[in-house]
């Protein structure tokens, strides 16, 4: 008894440094499985509060960007309107209908040089975000809501390693899933692509209608590069149309037919 | 309630701050983001009870994984580095002839210091991409990430230190 004592007295730095750090890497693997990093997320009144205050003073740098972005998106929803008011003479407009509702929200703390990136966003359950959300830009997927609170939620970026997205090639329908290497924020690569799908350097990679959180047919990027031996395709390198360095205003979605669609899945 | 102790508290704070809410969102060439919140662990004075020490500066690294939603890889990170301080120091400086109630590091000469705190954020960077990474495969890439922002973050570091050094320029 007294010898433990004595080991305890004369290791108790060395114990309380193991235990700090068992702490730690308890808050890691926590933070590492989807939905349970409850506790270190900035997603709480404090630091969504802090990183909101001063957000405001850095968004000047990206205004003109953003503005771009806007007017070109203008411009393409513009097209779009024009080539359906030539064909229909009436519009319908029925609630009923209306699959996907967005939230606008803005990018309070943005991350793209970590291994597993994870966003803040300014809206929260007040606003109607909830967890497993999309979240999407003009130019393509930005991340799938992870954590939120009352007026702040993260977003699990597709620059994250626990991030697998659907998508598939948009000449055919061949599709595979979206995962990131953590080397080059502006590289993507896609798994699991048929042999028998034919890919092209240049081919356009878009969202795979699979998945509940994000409509099909959104843009995500284009082949870069690609090796094929005789059974698969390996390293396909797509290229993001998004630029996740500078990332301002983004959209979640409210899939309206969610519970629906999980309900019937449920029951399989 | 000592003088010290407010110290303390106010630099917790204030390079809290500038590192969640300045230095987070610098990404030099795409991916560098310096940590001079080591600050806070090379300023902290050496005589003060060790465990109060571990404590703090895991509370200090959890408080900085708050705001980045880091999980918790900066608090093993710097409970890490505030472990290896004291040995450290008695390696670099006889520990002899040292007198732990006077140690101040920026009253200490510029080689020695250096060599101190290039260690220490070495072995500190070092284990928070090792960490971040957790893959034998990425090793090149840790290596490489480890040695672009230590070098960033001791130039910060030696930086702070001597614009918070009391000394000839404070006397007249």
């Amino acid at each position: 008894m007294q010898q433990i004592a004595y080991f305890i007295e004369k290791y108790k730095y060395f114990l309380l440094f193991v235990l700090l750090e068992i702490i730690a890497f308890g808050f890691i693997i926590q933070s590492h499985s989807y939905h349970k990093s409850q506790f270190i997320n900035s997603a709480n009144a404090i630091t969504g509060g802090f990183l909101n205050k001063t957000v405001s003073f850095f968004e000047y740098t990206t205004l003109k960007e953003e503005n771009l972005r806007l007017s070109e998106e203008n411009a393409f929803l513009r097209t779009k309107l024009g080539l359906q008011t030539a064909a229909l003479d009436t519009v319908h407009l029925d609630t009923n209908l209306v699959k996907n509702q967005y939230i606008s929200a803005k990018i309070i703390a943005n991350n793209y040089t970590h291994r597993n990136n994870i966003l803040t966003i300014n809206k929260g359950t007040n606003d109607g975000v909830h967890i497993d959300m999309g979240v999407i830009n003009s130019t393509g997927i930005i991340g799938i809501v992870n954590q939120v609170s009352h007026n702040y939620a993260t977003v699990l970026s597709i620059l994250n390693n626990n991030t697998k997205i659907n998508a598939r090639l948009q000449k055919n329908n061949y599709f595979g899933t979206l995962t990131w290497d953590g080397k080059d924020y502006k590289t993507v690569q896609l798994l699991d692509i048929q042999r028998q799908a034919n890919i092209a350097i240049g081919d356009t990679i878009v969202s795979g209608g699979k998945s509940i959180l994000f409509p099909e047919n959104l843009p995500i990027g284009i082949i870069k590069s690609f090796e094929a031996s005789n059974k698969n395709y390996s390293n396909i390198e797509i290229s993001l149309f998004t630029d996740m360095s500078n990332l301002g205003y983004v959209h979640v979605i409210d899939n309206l037919d969610k519970e629906e669609i999980l309900e019937l899945h449920e029951n399989d | 309630m000592t003088r010290e102790t407010l110290i303390i508290g106010f630099r917790f704070v204030l390079l809290l701050l500038i590192q969640t809410l300045i230095l987070n969102r610098i990404h030099l060439f795409g991916f560098l983001n310096p940590n001079a919140y080591l600050l806070f662990i090379f300023l902290y004075p050496v005589e003060t009870k060790r465990a109060n020490f571990l404590i703090v500066s895991f509370l200090f690294g959890l408080c900085i994984d708050l705001f980045s939603n880091t999980g918790g890889i900066n608090a093993a990170a710097t409970v890490a580095t505030a472990y290896l301080t004291l040995p450290l120091i008695k390696i670099i400086w006889n520990s002899q002839d040292l007198d732990f109630q006077l140690f101040k590091l920026n009253n200490e000469p510029l080689p020695k210091t250096l060599v101190y705190i290039s260690l220490l954020t070495l072995v500190h960077h070092f284990l928070l991409f090792s960490i971040e990474y957790w893959s034998l495969r990425e090793f090149g890439t840790v290596l490489y990430k480890t040695f672009s922002t230590s070098v960033v973050t001791i130039f910060l570091c030696i930086l702070g230190l001597y614009l918070t050094k009391k000394g000839a320029s404070t006397h007249y």
